[in-house]
């Protein structure tokens, strides 16, 4: 218990950094969001007056602590685009991105897992250096090329799937699965070179075991004993992996949502930075980041509930 | 290394992206913002081998110049992250006490951040450029550097020989430099050669989006980002420009793999 509460509490200064870095970042911004707004040719007066019910015309300090306090009430502002309120845009495009996120993740593993395992089983064999190779190309792979060439085959050459749009989930399924294909494989793809390294290397750890050669000598098959009691075993860093793979999704769907014209917190993110809405660009990153912080945690405290031998130490 | 085939495969790939990127802009000597207006959009041809962009801009010419870019940024990046990451790390490691808290929980906070999206936020505050893309993504390497060299530092700074080094009264100066720095810098180069792979991937990501270098500067993401208008009738410009963000990144992934199995022993068991 004390090990959890240690890792919340000290949760606590890195959330006070992000807001202070995703402030700082944001402030430094170079050409006003009033001008852009405006246009070049706007009077003098009308440009101040907009400012000032933004409170741009405010100290640095000054604005932070406004912004923070508002933040600790869960107001993000207003977009200076479209006056909707930023927390409420950033959830709705929420939505999208963890649908995305999560098919992509399922895809990652429905290569890695099976992939990882038959590398492991087979060391040193053809299998596993074609799995090793494989792993490699897909980690290298940019994953909005391999976005680019999936619309090239599947949307283009062979009009299988959208090339581009998002349909809701609940208003019609059918549809929102044929937009998902794609920007799904294009992620859950480039993420499985990871996956099947880290599932092959825990494999690796667990197999000479005293436990799965007493498995063997009881006369399991040999599937069963993979599959029920290694994996099982392997299953603190695959845990660890989802986790971590998770939060590099959430960075991941940016460029896939821009190539895909997915309406995430990604193209959010993207299309604000153009407009110049900063309220917009520093809600949704620290959104996303405080997100980020949740998982790692959420992963951590997983890991220590599969692992009894973490709970005492830590 | 030289009987492992994959890191041999890295090196030649990364000599390759190399030689073109330093010999290739003197053999083919089309300018890389040179337009053809006889033939936009063209395949590939004996004029043109990889073909030609919407203004007529030869195909080649422009990926070989981009592999200047794409290595410049990438390489400035991961050295700057390096030089910077490793001192804090050597510093925290070996100090220990405010120094270490204060400069790890910044590092922290950087490291809260998914890559890309603090990549996104700094180069939305600096402005696009190259320049800024390498700070940008300088500052997401800069906590992986700086917390493999403070364990390195934390794990050298034990060692009997860094005490009789005290012991004979050596500044602590002198300690880093002497007995610390050395210890600590096979790890922290396999990192930079893992990094330099990521590194490039995240320009073509900034590039692509518009972020990163500016027209009509080439780079491998920017390119790609012109190909997305006309992939139902151009769709070799995206072909050549992702193969060679491909087969750079996965030169120096495979390189870095070799270093680390031949550095770290106990890796290569695992992997």
């Amino acid at each position: 218990m004390r090990a959890i509460a240690g890792r919340v509490i000290a949760l606590v200064p890195i959330l006070f950094g992000l807001s202070v870095l995703s402030f700082t970042l944001l402030a430094m911004v170079p050409g006003d969001p009033v001008t852009a707004m405006l246009g070049l040719e706007a009077s003098p007066e009308a440009i101040a007056t907009l400012r000032a019910k933004f409170a741009l015309d405010q100290p640095l300090p000054v604005r932070f602590l406004a912004w923070f306090g508002n933040l600790l009430q869960g107001d993000l502002g207003r977009s200076i685009q479209t006056g909707r309120p930023v927390l409420e845009m950033v959830v709705t495009a929420l939505g999208p991105t963890l649908l995305l996120a999560g098919a992509a993740l399922l895809v990652s593993l429905a290569i890695a897992l099976p992939a990882g395992i038959v590398a492991a089983t087979r060391r040193n064999r053809p299998a596993d250096f074609a799995v090793s190779l494989v792993a490699l190309c897909g980690l290298s792979l940019p994953s909005f090329w391999l976005g680019i060439l999936l619309i090239l085959g599947l949307s283009i050459a062979w009009p299988v799937f959208p090339a581009s749009g998002y349909a809701p989930l609940l208003a019609d399924p059918w549809a929102a699965l044929r937009h998902l294909v794609l920007p799904a494989a294009t992620l859950g793809v480039a993420l499985a070179g990871a996956s099947m390294r880290m599932t092959r290397s825990a494999m690796l750890e667990v197999l000479p075991a005293d436990f799965i050669r007493t498995a063997h000598a009881k006369g399991l098959g040999p599937r069963r004993v993979v599959w029920r009691h290694a994996l099982r075993n392997a299953l603190i860093p695959i845990v660890t992996l989802v986790g971590i793979q998770l939060g590099q999704l959430l960075g991941g769907v940016v460029v896939t949502e821009t190539v895909f014209a997915w309406p995430g917190i990604g193209k959010l993110v993207v299309d604000a930075i153009f407009a110049r809405d900063y309220p917009v660009v520093q809600g949704a990153i620290l959104v996303t980041a405080t997100l980020f912080v949740l998982l790692n945690l959420a992963t951590d405290l997983i890991c220590v509930a599969l692992d009894p031998r973490q709970r005492g130490g830590a | 290394m030289r009987r492992d085939p994959r890191a041999l495969l890295g090196l030649g790939l990364v000599a390759l992206v190399l030689a073109a990127a330093g010999l290739g802009p003197l053999l083919w000597r089309v300018g890389p913002e040179v337009a053809d207006f006889m033939a936009p959009l063209a395949a590939p041809s004996a004029k043109h081998p990889l073909g030609t962009d919407d203004l007529g801009r030869d195909t080649l010419a422009r990926m070989l110049a981009g592999a200047r870019v794409s290595l410049l940024v990438g390489m400035g990046s991961v050295a700057g992250a390096c030089l910077l990451g490793g001192a804090i790390g050597l510093v925290c490691g070996f100090l220990r006490g405010w120094t270490d808290r204060v400069l790890m929980r910044t590092m922290d906070v950087l490291l809260a951040f998914p890559g890309i999206l603090l990549a996104l936020g700094v180069t939305a505050a600096l402005g696009a450029s190259a320049t800024n893309a390498a700070i940008a993504i300088g500052l997401v390497n800069l906590p992986v550097f700086a917390r493999i060299a403070r364990a390195q530092a934390m794990l050298v700074a034990a060692m009997d020989y860094v005490e009789a080094g005290r012991a004979i009264g050596r500044s602590p100066a002198a300690i880093l430099r002497v007995h610390i720095l050395p210890n600590a810098l096979s790890p922290i180069l396999v990192q930079a050669s893992l990094l330099l792979a990521s590194s490039i991937i995240t320009e073509s990501y900034l590039s692509f989006l518009g972020l990163g270098v500016q027209p009509p500067t080439p780079t491998w993401g920017n390119m790609l980002r012109d190909a997305v208008g006309f992939l139902d009738h151009s769709p070799w410009m995206a072909w050549f420009p992702g193969m060679a963000i491909f087969a750079t990144v996965l030169g120096f992934n495979l390189l870095g793999d070799g270093l680390r199995d031949r550095l770290d022993p106990r890796a290569a068991r695992g992997a």
